[in-house]
């Protein structure tokens, strides 16, 4: 692969992770609820979906295709879900504060991933990882590998079906959240649970199932980092929080549309890996100090992206208006 | 028709903790009549209406629509037995269009089909003379816009019992007289309208019959055409009760405060206060009576330098020999320096003045953090301060530092009320001193008040309770929507004259009394006057 498409090619399958994270967000912050759970949430989904496909993989001499791909899938969304009922039950019943209820479920998910990770290591002997090789080897299939198709095929098709299916669920997360009368009345509960109530929603249940599975887009998210991105390689030291994060400022970046989510985070990507390939690419050299400085940009774009969107007028492009705040409704 | 039965409440009853909003409430409501729900504030009509709407559940009592026992558990609830309850704070999504608040929550396909939802819009907007843009934001619309668009909200359900909380409160007259040609188009289609309100030209207007609550009690039902306002605001206040509260003569009144012209605006640029002139006078209790949201938080606020005032505005303060200072434009800091003091008991009693978290030593120094050495803090006084307060006053706590939200209602007004006093004020501004609080605390607040009068305090005394303004003040000024209704002497005016100034800017429509009446001297007249400039 030439150097600039390299770039693009790693740019997407970062961005794909921010983006499965971004979405899983939306959705949640959508019923009102602020989940800063986001990086806990992806090491949950991260290490379930990939002690379940390691699991699966050491149990058989020969692994089933359709097996291989639900197994880790299934338990990637189903532990992360997990995760975002306990942060609904913390938020929506005890009504705790939100932002310290998605701190303390990072801690959490980033703990357990990493206790995890040390009987894992325990189990294969090595020091350093532990790998799902079959696992990865099906979930990274793709066109251009069998058929060689120079660089539009190195570009667009040279990515696991996940990368795919991402961009096909932001569509359909905009389309339900813009289309149907379920997202609609999802709006109206983060807009303003107390009209949403008086109209007759169920707004403790459409804050439970956003949260739920919103928290489950997240670990799927996690898992597509470990078995795409690090080809199925799981280690403590993985960078998966830092993703979290930027999932979180991706949310603001895309202004709480799914529509925008593909392009908002395959530009994050870029920017994320520009310290590496700008050099290679225009054959400068730059000093590790400037390296490091250009290691700053997606961050620094960030910034800037709250300070535009903090100052836009437009009602909607802000977040949902309830964000954040706990409703009770006899509340007087 | 007409005589048939829409909705039949018995017995309701709704408690919040120790506080019993409404009590054996027994009404009902018949088919194709527009039923005005008349009383004061905190007489319970809004509580009534929301078990009704599925908001509160009664704790006792049963509730029948069109003759069936319903049991109303939910908003949902109340829209499949055809209720709809129009808030006086709107409920609907800002950034949503008009269409979509109409169809928010309601059953049917997965997938929005907006057309068809506008055609049905438009039909009940021809149908009852309603303008509705569907495609309209909320946020681009005026009060009255959202209002009507609530309503068309509750007819698109199917709505047949339609409840309106204080309708007319946020309207102008043009927008209410449309709102009632609305309403009766809506009694002609046979559906049965309930009104909450307190006024009462608009309850003769409109209504059939008016239903009075009072004290969270049902009182009666009254056909419209056999009431009049007088009687409609006899029955609202009630006999007067005797309270015995020790009032002693003003004397040595000195000009404390002289108010002119004093007007606010709130955030959405409606007027909330608008050219309030009054006198306040040292050695005397001023009371302030009027419907709530009337401007008495403004009222306050501006005088203690809380509040932003219109230009124009002014207030004066006379200390003791000295020359006369104008309080607006200074900071609260200033004003209290001066001898200002104010103790507002907002809605949630720890909102303002003190902080529930922390002892009473702490809130004591809330006023003189700034005292003593610089950096660590000089707690000595304080907690001295925290003692006499806690002896003088009789306020039951395990220790100077337990937070005062632990404490009772009545304990934690009088460390607040106690360290206002504290600070020896010249002119006490207080606000629902007493509520929430059980007779005897009551007393011992009024004491204190009595107490402050007689050593020349000018004492303001914001209270919702008629029968205890009557006997603890000396003067009452009567606000109403903002504007001073009248300035009446305690001694000789009735519960329903105050009503009714309540009600109505002026009071009284018949003018046979004299100002004479109710004023003694110079300084009454000053009070009409700003009756006057109110108007």
């Amino acid at each position: 692969m030439s150097p600039l498409i390299s770039w693009l090619h790693s740019s997407i399958i970062y961005g794909t992770v921010i983006m499965l994270g971004a979405l899983g967000e939306i959705l949640t912050e959508k019923s009102g609820h602020l989940n800063l759970g986001v990086p806990g949430l992806m090491y949950l989904g991260g290490f379930a979906g990939f002690a379940s496909a390691f699991v699966y993989e050491r149990s058989t001499e020969d692994p089933n295709v359709v097996l291989l791909i639900l197994i880790p899938l299934l338990a990637s969304f189903a532990a992360a879900m997990l995760g975002g009922l306990l942060y609904s039950f913390m938020t929506v019943t005890l009504r705790a504060n939100q932002n310290v209820t998605g701190l303390a479920l990072t801690s959490l998910g980033v703990g357990i991933g990493t206790f995890g990770s040390a009987r894992l290591l325990s189990v294969t002997g090595s020091t350093s990882y532990s790998v799902a090789s079959a696992t990865s080897a099906v979930y990274t299939a793709n066109v251009n590998a069998s058929l060689d198709l120079g660089a539009f095929g190195q570009i667009f098709l040279s990515y696991g079906f996940l990368t795919y299916a991402a961009i096909l669920l932001a569509i359909l997360a905009e389309l339900f959240l813009m289309r149907t009368r379920r997202g609609l009345n999802l709006r109206a509960v983060g807009e303003d649970p107390a009209a949403a109530d008086a109209a007759g929603i169920n707004v403790t249940l459409y804050k439970y199932v956003a949260t739920a599975i919103g928290g489950g887009i997240c670990g799927i998210g996690g898992f597509y980092y470990i078995i795409e991105y690090s080809n199925g390689k799981w280690s403590s030291q993985n960078g998966l929080e830092a993703i979290g994060w930027l999932a979180v400022a991706l949310v603001i970046f895309s202004t709480w549309k799914p529509k925008n989510t593909p392009a908002a985070s395959y530009l994050f990507a870029l920017l994320f890996w520009m310290a590496t390939n700008l050099p290679t690419l225009t054959g400068i050299r730059i000093a590790t100090s400037v390296t490091e400085l250009l290691k700053m940009t997606p961050y620094v774009v960030t910034i800037l992206v709250l300070i535009i969107a903090s100052t836009r007028k437009k009602k909607e492009n802000q977040g949902p208006a309830s964000l954040g705040k706990t409703y009770f409704r006899e509340e007087r | 028709m007409k005589d048939e039965i829409a909705v039949q409440l018995t017995g309701i009853t709704k408690r919040f903790g120790p506080v019993t909003a409404n009590s054996a409430v027994t009404m009902d409501v018949r088919r194709g009549e527009v039923l005005a729900l008349l009383g004061e504030n905190g007489s319970g009509k809004t509580t009534l209406m929301n078990m009704l709407s599925g908001i509160y559940f009664p704790d006792e009592g049963t509730i029948e629509i069109n003759g069936t026992p319903a049991s109303i558990r939910s908003p949902k609830d109340a829209f499949d037995l055809g209720i709809g309850m129009i808030h006086q704070h709107f409920k609907l999504v800002d950034v949503f269009t008009a269409a979509e608040n109409i169809i928010l929550g309601l059953p049917g396909k997965s997938r929005l089909n907006m057309r068809a939802v506008k055609e049905k819009i438009r039909g009940i907007c021809e149908k009852y003379g309603f303008e509705v843009d569907p495609d309209r934001k909320v946020y681009n619309m005026s009060v009255s816009e959202k209002q009507t668009l609530e309503i068309v909200k509750v007819l698109y359900r199917g709505a047949d019992i339609l409840i309106l909380d204080e309708p007319t409160a946020v309207l102008t007259p043009q927008e209410t007289e449309r709102l009632f040609g609305v309403i009766r188009n809506m009694r002609a289609d046979g559906k049965s309208v309930i009104i909450i309100t307190h006024k009462l030209h608009e309850v003769m207007e409109i209504s059939d019959r008016v239903a009075i609550l009072r004290r969270g009690k049902y009182i009666t039902t009254l056909e419209t055409k056999d009431a009049d306002e007088r009687s409609l605001a006899e029955a609202m206040v009630g006999e007067k009760l005797a309270l015995n509260i020790d009032r002693s003569e003003p004397k040595n009144t000195t000009l404390r405060l002289e108010v002119k012209h004093l007007s606010c605006y709130n955030a959405e640029g409606i007027p909330t206060l608008s050219g309030v002139s009054f006198d306040a006078y040292g050695g005397e209790i001023l009371g302030i009576a009027g419907i709530s949201g009337c401007g008495q938080k403004e009222l306050l606020e501006s005088i203690a330098g809380l509040q932003q005032t219109r230009p124009g505005s002014s207030v004066l303060y006379y200390p003791d020999g000295g020359e006369a200072e104008e309080l607006i434009g200074k900071s609260p800091r200033e004003i209290r320096g001066l001898g200002v003091a104010l103790s507002f008991v907002p809605e949630d009693r720890l909102g303002m003045g003190l902080v529930g978290s922390m002892g009473m030593t702490d809130n004591m120094m809330l006023k003189s953090y700034d005292m003593g050495a610089p950096v660590f803090l000089h707690k000595k006084d304080p907690s001295a301060l925290a003692g006499a307060v806690r002896d003088d006053l009789g306020v039951v706590t395990p220790s100077l530092s337990t937070p005062v939200r632990r404490l009772s209602g009545g304990n934690v007004q009088k460390v607040l009320v106690g360290r206002e006093i504290s600070e020896a004020p010249t002119v006490l501004l207080t606000a629902y001193a007493v509520r929430g609080l059980d007779i005897n605390t009551s007393y011992s607040i009024y004491r204190l008040l009595n107490e402050q009068k007689e050593k020349g305090v000018a004492v303001i005394y914001v209270g919702e309770d008629i029968d205890v303004l009557l006997e603890l003040c000396d003067r009452i000024l009567i606000l109403c929507g903002g504007v001073v209704s009248g300035i009446v002497d305690a001694k000789s005016t009735s519960k329903e004259e105050i009503g009714l100034y309540m009600t109505k800017v002026g009071g009284p429509s018949d003018t046979d009394k004299s100002a004479g009446d109710y004023t003694d001297g110079n300084e009454e007249n000053d009070g009409n006057k700003g009756k006057e400039d109110g108007r």
